[in-house]
């Protein structure tokens, strides 16, 4: 009787905070959307952050996060090649395996000084490059990781197999391996993808912001988080106003491109 | 019999895995004959998958192993040549085009039907589109898989029933029209008429081929195999021609081991 009580309790326990939990979400979710729709309008698609819109914003970001993943991605998919395919096993491989590790759980902020010290102190002021710089430096060791985790789970027969029909041991990886773990490398892509576009902190003093559409990154750069860190702490009310809309858009962007690599793995199974 | 009969000949071969102090093998003789099947019986952990693997040198894939002794691969010219003397990737790619293997588990590209089977042929150079067709065809004839894929060459060979993509991994390894076949329990991961049909298939082949075949399922080896070895604890007990070794085997070990008093 006991035992069937203790079983109660502990289930109404974990019950209620996993509503707690899941509540939050909602509830954030929630004022969000009513923040956030009520304040979007056409013209905020339209204009630019100086005439009350977020169109640079918007284009700043997504420029400096698909430029930060043309560098990660090869970067980050050829160093987990290397240390599941090549160096496996080896020393160096699990110190760069470990480093990395620590990399991604690095706070994203002192990346940001990092690259403010290497990058924005020298050439003499913000400028995009700097956040780019800073954005894949976040990317890459997401990507080493996904790389390294999904290719482990391609079977060591398919590799065998190839070399058994008689193929090099590049091509064997490139050609099956890579394409075995296919969908999960794409998904680590698209999710680490998530991950930078809605990063704040490392664009901070690296690429910090612009009002102005510009695609010049050599200056400062439009940023959509930066600008809603900014707007937020503005006391008119149509900053703060811009600053839900945006806010609302960002997460609605992180929420698709989330969607899509859960669909993509769901499909493939 | 005579020399020309012999496809692979392994002598006072030894096998010590990278990092381990005893070696795995230990001073094996064995013929492999050509156009028999030759299978190998064992206990776990007897050896005969580390024999098998030697014989394609797919033991090279990871580095350290220690090779001592020969093994003899006899080329159709009758030219023969020393499998461990091979240092280069480009010579282990010419041994395993000539040495194909199958493994436990089914193990099919993630790519189309077509291109499964395509691609050791392109491997080896092939280019020429109206080849690579023909000759696939022929190998899917040949694996006895041709009747089920040829309406879907173009789709998933994922999609196929176990005993299906084991079929068609023979029809790759059938591609390259090898001179020996080495199988590494091809249906422990089959249920019985998948096996069957394996079985049947592997019987077939050795009109063109030569097998090595490495089995727990002595029923199988019985079956099958012409030639049977023995393994145990790294040595081979015992070969001989299969109704031998099932019904009057010269040692007490291999008689033990048969009828199921120990392994």
């Amino acid at each position: 009787m006991n035992r069937l009580i203790l079983n109660k309790i502990i289930l109404a326990l974990s019950t209620l905070s996993a509503v707690i939990g899941i509540g939050f979400l909602f509830w954030i979710l929630a004022t969000l959307s009513y923040k956030g729709i009520t304040s979007i309008h056409w013209s905020t698609f339209t204009n630019d952050l100086v005439a009350g819109g977020i169109r640079n914003l918007l284009v700043g970001q997504f420029t400096m996060a698909l430029m930060a993943s043309a560098v990660a991605v090869p970067l980050g998919m050829m160093a987990g090649i290397y240390l599941r395919e090549y160096g496996h096993g080896s020393k160096l491989a699990s110190v760069i395996r470990n480093l990395s590790d620590v990399m991604m759980s690095a706070p994203s902020i002192v990346i940001g000084v990092f690259v403010f010290a290497l990058f924005v102190d020298p050439f003499g002021g913000y400028n995009g490059w700097a956040g780019i710089v800073a954005l894949a430096i976040m990317m890459i060791p997401i990507i080493i990781s996904t790389t390294d985790n999904m290719l482990s789970l391609v079977p060591t027969e398919l590799r065998e197999a190839g070399m058994a029909l008689g193929g090099s041991k590049h091509k064997i990886i490139m050609q099956i391996v890579v394409k075995a773990a296919k969908v999960g490398i794409t998904t680590g892509v698209l999710l680490s993808f998530a991950r930078i576009i809605g990063e704040t902190a490392p664009l901070l003093f690296t690429s910090a912001n612009n009002q102005f559409f510009t695609m010049d990154l050599t200056e400062q750069f439009p940023s959509l988080t930066v600008s809603i860190y900014n707007l937020a702490t503005y006391p008119d009310l149509e900053s703060r106003e811009l600053a839900w809309a945006a806010s609302f858009i960002l997460t609605v962007i992180v929420l698709c491109i989330n969607l899509i690599g859960r669909y993509a793995i769901r499909n493939k199974k | 019999m005579g020399k020309n009969n012999l496809v692979m000949d392994i002598k006072d071969f030894s096998f010590t895995y990278s990092g381990a102090e005893e070696p795995s093998l230990k001073k094996i003789n064995l013929p492999v004959l050509e156009n028999k099947i030759t299978a190998m019986i064992g206990p776990s952990g007897c050896g005969k998958s580390t024999l098998l693997r030697a014989m394609n040198r797919i033991h090279d894939l990871y580095s350290g192993n220690k090779y001592e002794g020969l093994i003899n691969l006899y080329k159709a010219d009758g030219s023969k040549e020393n499998i461990l003397d091979l240092k280069k990737e480009n010579d282990f790619i010419k041994l395993r085009q000539q040495v194909g293997m199958i493994f436990q588990k089914p193990t099919p590209f993630p790519m189309s039907i077509f291109d499964n089977v395509a691609y050791g042929l392109k491997l080896s150079g092939i280019k020429n589109r109206s080849e690579l067709e023909g000759r696939v065809e022929k190998a899917l004839q040949g694996a006895a898989i041709w009747k089920e894929t040829k309406d879907r060459l173009k789709e998933s060979a994922l999609g196929l029933s176990g005993g299906q993509q084991q079929r068609l991994c023979i029809a790759r390894a059938v591609a390259l029209k090898p001179r020996v076949l080495l199988f590494d329990e091809p249906t422990s991961a089959l249920d019985p008429i998948s096996t069957g049909a394996i079985e049947e298939l592997i019987t077939e082949l050795k009109e063109e081929l030569s097998v090595v075949i490495v089995t727990h399922n002595m029923q199988q080896a019985s079956r099958l195999s012409d030639y049977t070895a023995f393994m145990y604890l790294g040595d081979l007990a015992e070969y001989d021609k299969t109704d031998k070794i099932f019904l009057n085997p010269s040692k007490k070990l291999t008689e033990d081991y048969i009828t199921g008093r120990f392994g």
